[in-house]
């Protein structure tokens, strides 16, 4: 046996030997969402998965993402749509509507803060993407990533990892990026409003509120069907009282679970030839732009609201009508108390929050209709 | 439209209005919905306290209900607060339901006492 020449052979079919530009280059991408998750803690429990798929993905000649591959299966599940609507039923598991029952007005905010998604769809346009693909990049302003990833995989999978990374990273950076909008857009005055205490909301009111959201959205858009549907059934789960073991699962387990499959599914569609474009830095930047707007969006019509109410809304809380639960709301009320330190607009600002989820799954059941 | 390459601006404008249209639409229309329901929910439970004297009589063992207990709202049951005002304590609880990831309704406060420092 030839030591030498086995030693050789084993050096040129390594993948130290073999590795591209694009590779490292892609490795080097997965690090820094690495730290990012890790360190900065920007989404985590997204971020690491996506990235370390991401990493997986471009190790020369492992093949985990050809046919056979671990990873060619794990993504069917992205492919066919499964990992974001079983999320949903998750989220839907653990939201409380109640905020939104109690004042059923927050769906106006939940709307307007869809405003970004279609700015972004027209400039999309204008820079020269398709329509299919600028659908894809508007929906990043619903600031939902389930949502993101299901439309995008319908209309523009060659753009997947591109769309998730940047709406998971803007999704983190809420805290940061709306709180210089909402204090643009408002006077003191207006930031130190306080809001009536919630009324009580039945548990009746609590059942039959997915059952008719269910009903009625699937049947005026049936492209939205299996975004919604997941997200009210696991809400069903959580208020019927007689499924707790299945909400319970939803919740944890089979959240946990998903959310794995579908951030390393995720992050192993980002090989180099098609991350590496200079598309990439349009998307990120459309992206931003779009949660921009759609913070302005829910803060005009807050204000609005305030106006024609007399002061009894605050409008800050119109900023959290971007999706993004619970952070979104969170910022409203520590921009609120800040104004105000005895104010309390938590509860509040759940309301526009939770019917944000919903204005931006319908936006992305229209998006499928006209592009799909 | 799918196979569309590339769209106009007022194409783009027009299939925007639509858009931000199509979800104002479906949202007026739920929250609609939901007033409607809460509406007919109020109704129902206001009719439930008439019958309530017939069950009453049916079942006389079971203990009455205090009309004057009315349950603090959004949470269960009553409270007591010392050396705190209404508001604190009102924060206090939501604080604590956002910590613990409960509604607020779901949880049952007994005291809230304010420490003082020696």
């Amino acid at each position: 046996m030839d030591i030498i020449a086995t030693l050789k052979e084993l050096c040129l079919t390594s993948g130290f030997a073999t590795i591209s530009v694009q590779q490292l280059i892609m490795l080097g991408v997965a690090v820094v969402l690495l730290y990012l998750g890790i360190v900065k803690q920007y989404e985590p429990l997204l971020m690491i998965p996506i990235a370390f798929g991401m990493l997986l993905a471009n190790l020369p000649l492992a093949g985990m993402t050809d046919e056979g591959g671990l990873l060619y299966y794990l993504s069917k599940g992205v492919s066919w749509n499964i990992y974001p609507c079983l999320i949903f039923m998750g989220v839907g598991a653990m939201t409380d509507f109640g905020p939104l029952i109690a004042n059923p007005s927050s769906l106006f905010l939940g709307a307007a803060a869809q405003l970004g998604i279609y700015v972004a769809f027209t400039v999309a346009n204008l820079l020269g993407f398709s329509p299919a693909e600028a659908a894809s990049i508007g929906i990043i302003g619903g600031a939902d990533g389930p949502t993101a990833i299901f439309l995008t995989n319908n209309l523009a999978p060659h753009l997947l990892p591109a769309i998730a990374v940047a709406a998971y990273s803007y999704m983190a950076l809420i805290p940061i990026i709306q709180p210089p909008i909402m204090k643009l857009l408002t006077t003191e005055e207006e930031r130190q409003i306080k809001m009536e205490q919630l009324r009580e909301v039945s548990k009746t009111e609590k059942i039959v509120f997915p059952i008719v959201v269910t009903l009625f959205t699937a049947l005026l858009l049936p492209s939205v069907a299996p975004l919604l549907g997941c997200l009210m059934l696991g809400n069903l789960f959580k208020e019927c009282g007689v499924t707790d073991r299945l909400s319970d699962t939803v919740q944890n387990a089979l959240m946990n679970i998903v959310t794995i499959f579908l951030g390393t599914s995720v992050g192993a569609k980002a090989v180099g030839e098609t991350f590496l474009q200079f598309s990439t830095i349009k998307i990120i930047l459309l992206g931003l732009f779009a949660f921009a707007f759609s913070t302005i969006g829910g803060l005009l019509l807050g204000k609005l609201m305030c106006k024609l109410t007399k002061g009894k809304i605050n409008p800050l809380i119109g900023s959290a009508g971007v999706s993004a639960v619970p952070m979104a709301a969170r910022v409203s009320q520590i921009v609120g108390q800040k104004a105000n330190p005895s104010n309390f607009l938590l509860m509040h600002a759940m309301g526009p929050n939770v019917a944000g989820v919903i204005g931006s799954a319908v936006a992305a059941g229209f998006l499928l209709t006209v592009f799909g | 439209m799918a196979t569309l390459e590339h769209m106009s601006l007022a194409d783009s404008l027009l299939v925007s209005l639509l858009g931000i249209c199509v979800v104002f639409f479906v949202l007026i229309l739920i929250s609609f919905f939901i007033r409607i329901i809460s509406k007919i929910l109020s109704v129902g439970a206001k009719k439930a306290p008439a019958a309530a004297p017939v069950a009453a009589s049916a079942a006389p063992a079971a203990p009455a209900a205090d009309p004057n207990k009315v349950p603090a709202p959004g949470s269960l049951g009553e409270i007591k607060l010392f050396d705190v005002d209404d508001q604190t304590a009102a924060m206090v609880m939501a604080i604590v339901a956002d910590e613990l990831k409960a509604p607020l309704n779901e949880l049952r406060f007994i005291s809230i006492k304010e420490r003082k420092k020696d």
